[in-house]
């Protein structure tokens, strides 16, 4: 190792053998990285903040396997052209430095024989890997000597059983996941086996893993990719947003098979929230979820007769079958009031400092605000769901109605648009409150809170409509009002969320310090 | 799996016939060949000189393309061996990503006892050990010598229960720094 050392230095600043691996090193790498790689998320890396038209709307690329695939031959192809080496060579060499291209090159042109060296290619003149019998050969792993015994060796002249090889990358590859940097067998032996190498020595059950795990590296090295968490999807989505930049936009992504998720923690959409005060929120939550468990229950009692009413729509207007009162599920007020211009069931009302003098009731009104926002948080949660049930069940009404009414596919799809915009929207506002819950009042807040009121009551009379027999549904003045109100809808949210990633990109937030957890610094957004 | 009891027979052989310093294996179930029973002396110019500790080894099925797993069955104050009844080792070769195949135990063992004569307080499993190990050698050295008088002298117990049960009543009134039990509940 010791004549490594000198190299390894200068290719990283790790000791690790692995180049890349430190923000420190690579993120210098920002400005020339990436210049001639196929890229939109340098463009949308520019436009953050400042001449963007939506600043919520952050660009990125959805890519299918054939193209990830693609990517990676033409890396590898160019590699193989301007370094003149094998493609196998120029696999491995790429996967090594984690598929930084200009990296590779230049210290390759550098100094050849130590990135080869480092890479586990040393030698290459070496012929093609080929399984031997050797004579008198005894595996040092099975302790195995009949005559006859296939047995193999890298370049490094380790030799072993060809059954003992096998066992030891079925290991690596089914057990471990690893594939691109199997090192040799042999104890203190750092040389990676190559792709030809393997080739000859994976057997067959194991060839579609191996490969899958080869071709899973190139996503998983690339900070700008991603896969898309969905289950059974096999995309990646292109992005510029880094780490660093996760305070000032909360870059939602969506991919084909329909997901939409947070390109920064991998969560499912949390606009406006960023993905630090999510990681928060959902502890909290968690932490005090016996606290708050009773909200999300299915039932309440009416506040008018007592009587148990039970919630199985995802709208909040609730009309006791009894006694007809008429309420909003989540704040229990009349629903009367919820139309007029002093609505204001979604604001906290801070009481003033006086009021709570001691700790005691301090941490009751401190809990008090923390319920008032997960109330609201975990009902549009459940109402999504809730929405979702009945627009199954519609779905299944409306195939009903489409043989009876002659209406035709293309016609009823007006259904499906606000089953989808009231999903999106009650995403958006259910993180509107776990967001609302960790800002602080200032000249801002109001028009947030104004913007969350109108989509909500936008959202909650969508609901209602929805929730009409699909007698009511089918006639055309519903019709058209449904479709309104969902473009209604779109449009809301797409102010409420074009309004707080622009302040937030501008460090306009200032957030509760004591609930952000460090204390020196109560608005993080407003650093540079 | 005849052939992964050649290999484990083999290095059974070499270490029995031509033992590293300081270690004696044994086999507890002579049928058993994935059970092994080691003690351990601690090394000469340590604190832990002058002591026995029991470690059990086991290979898994898949050995040698799985490590084994090394525990310490005599309790001992060390920043890389958990401060329990269990006795985790942190010891890099072992790790998954580490193994190789072709590692012999002996060179495990070995590594092991050298591990007593040069602990690595930066890679700790007990934190506390660690930093005092860094910072107030003498308390460390105090610490440690009390633990091999207390658990590492005399005759070598395997049975982890049998040792910590026997422990347990040696403490008696005058140890009040026991580990492991954390005050658990979390009601306010
Ligand atoms: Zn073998
Ligand atoms: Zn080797
Ligand atoms: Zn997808
Ligand atoms: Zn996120
Ligand atoms: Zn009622
Ligand atoms: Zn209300």
């Amino acid at each position: 190792m010791d004549t490594d050392d000198d190299f390894m230095s200068n290719v990283s600043s790790e000791d690790d053998m692995l180049p890349d691996d430190s923000d420190n090193d690579i993120s210098g790498d920002d400005d020339f990285g990436f210049d001639d790689e196929p890229d939109a998320y340098i463009d949308s890396q520019k436009e953050i903040g400042n001449k963007r038209k939506t600043a919520y709307d952050i660009s990125f690329k959805v890519y299918q396997p054939a193209d990830v695939q693609k990517q990676q031959d033409d890396f590898i192809d160019e590699v193989n052209m301007i370094l003149d080496i094998s493609k196998e060579e120029a696999a491995i060499l790429l996967r090594y430095f984690r598929w930084n291209k200009e990296r590779l090159i230049e210290d390759y042109m550098d100094r050849p024989s130590q990135v080869l060296e480092a890479a586990g290619l040393a030698q290459t003149s070496a012929a093609l890997p080929k399984m031997q019998v050797i004579p008198g050969f005894v595996c040092d792993i099975c302790c195995e000597d009949e005559p006859g015994l296939q047995s193999f060796a890298l370049k490094c002249n380790h030799r072993y059983c060809v059954d003992c090889y096998r066992h030891y990358l079925s290991q690596k590859i089914r057990g471990e996941g690893e594939a691109a940097r199997i090192q040799c067998p042999s104890e203190g032996c750092n040389l990676i086996i190559d792709a030809r190498s393997l080739d000859l020595l994976v057997t067959p059950e194991l060839t579609e893993r191996y490969h899958e795990l080869l071709h899973r590296t190139y996503v998983e090295d690339k900070e700008t990719l991603k896969w898309c968490p969905a289950p059974d999807c096999q995309n990646a989505i292109e992005c510029g947003v880094k780490k660093k930049d996760l305070d000032k936009v909360v870059p939602t992504v969506s991919c084909l098979c329909g997901h939409r998720f947070c390109f920064g923690c991998i969560v499912n959409d949390h606009q406006p929230a960023p993905c630090e005060q999510v990681k928060r929120w959902l502890k909290k939550c968690a932490d005090d979820s016996e606290t708050a468990n009773w909200i999300s229950a299915n039932t309440k009692e009416c506040p008018k007769c007592n009587s148990t009413i039970e919630k199985n729509g995802g709208c909040n207007h609730m009309t006791c079958r009894k006694c007809k009162h008429e309420f909003c599920w989540m704040c229990m007020g009349l629903w009367s009031e919820h139309g007029t211009s002093w609505y204001n069931c979604n604001r906290f009302e801070e009481k003033s400092g006086t009021d709570a003098r001691d700790a005691q009731a301090k941490s009751r009104v401190s809990l008090e605000r923390y319920l008032h926002y997960y109330n609201r948080y975990a009902n549009h949660e459940q109402s999504a769901r809730l929405d979702k049930d009945i627009y199954h069940k519609t779905e299944k009404k409306m195939v009903q109605l489409q043989k009876e009414s002659g209406m035709s596919w293309i016609e009823v799809q007006y259904l499906n648009s606000a089953s989808q915009a009231l999903q999106t929207c009650r995403q958006t506002l259910m993180w509107t409150y776990a967001f609302a819950f960790y800002l602080a009042r200032n000249n801002l807040t109001e028009i947030f809170e104004d913007n969350q009121k109108d989509l909500e009551m936008a959202v909650e009379a969508l609901s209602e409509m929805f929730e009409r027999p699909i007698t009511e549904l089918a006639e055309p003045k519903l019709k058209v009002e449904i479709m309104d109100k969902t473009s209604y809808c779109n449009k809301r949210r797409v102010i409420l969320l074009e309004d707080t990633a622009q302040n937030l990109a501008d460090g306009r937030w200032t957030f509760n310090s004591e609930l952000i957890g460090s204390g020196a610094n109560g608005s993080s957004s407003t650093r540079r | 799996m005849a052939s992964q009891n050649k290999r484990i027979a083999k290095e059974l052989g070499e270490v029995t016939t031509s033992p590293p310093a300081g270690i004696t294996v044994t086999l507890p179930n002579d049928s058993d060949l994935h059970k092994w029973h080691v003690v351990l002396e601690g090394p000469e110019n340590t604190v832990y000189a002058g002591a026995k500790f029991g470690l059990i080894v086991s290979l898994p099925v898949e050995y040698p393309f799985k490590a084994p797993t090394v525990t310490f069955a005599t309790r001992i104050y060390h920043p890389n061996v958990t401060n329990d009844s269990i006795g985790s080792i942190c010891l890099g070769p072992l790790k998954a990503e580490n193994w190789k195949p072709s590692t012999k135990l002996a060179g495990v063992l070995e590594a092991v006892r050298a591990l007593l004569a040069e602990p690595m307080p930066d890679d700790p499993l007990e934190a506390r050990i660690a930093d005092e190990y860094r910072s107030d050698r003498k308390e460390f050295d105090k610490n440690a010598r009390v633990y091999v008088q207390r658990y590492a002298k005399g005759a070598v117990k395997f049975d982890a229960l049998a040792a910590a049960a026997e422990a347990d009543a040696k403490k008696g009134a005058g140890a009040g720094a026991g580990s492991g039990s954390s005050a658990g509940g979390g009601a306010p």
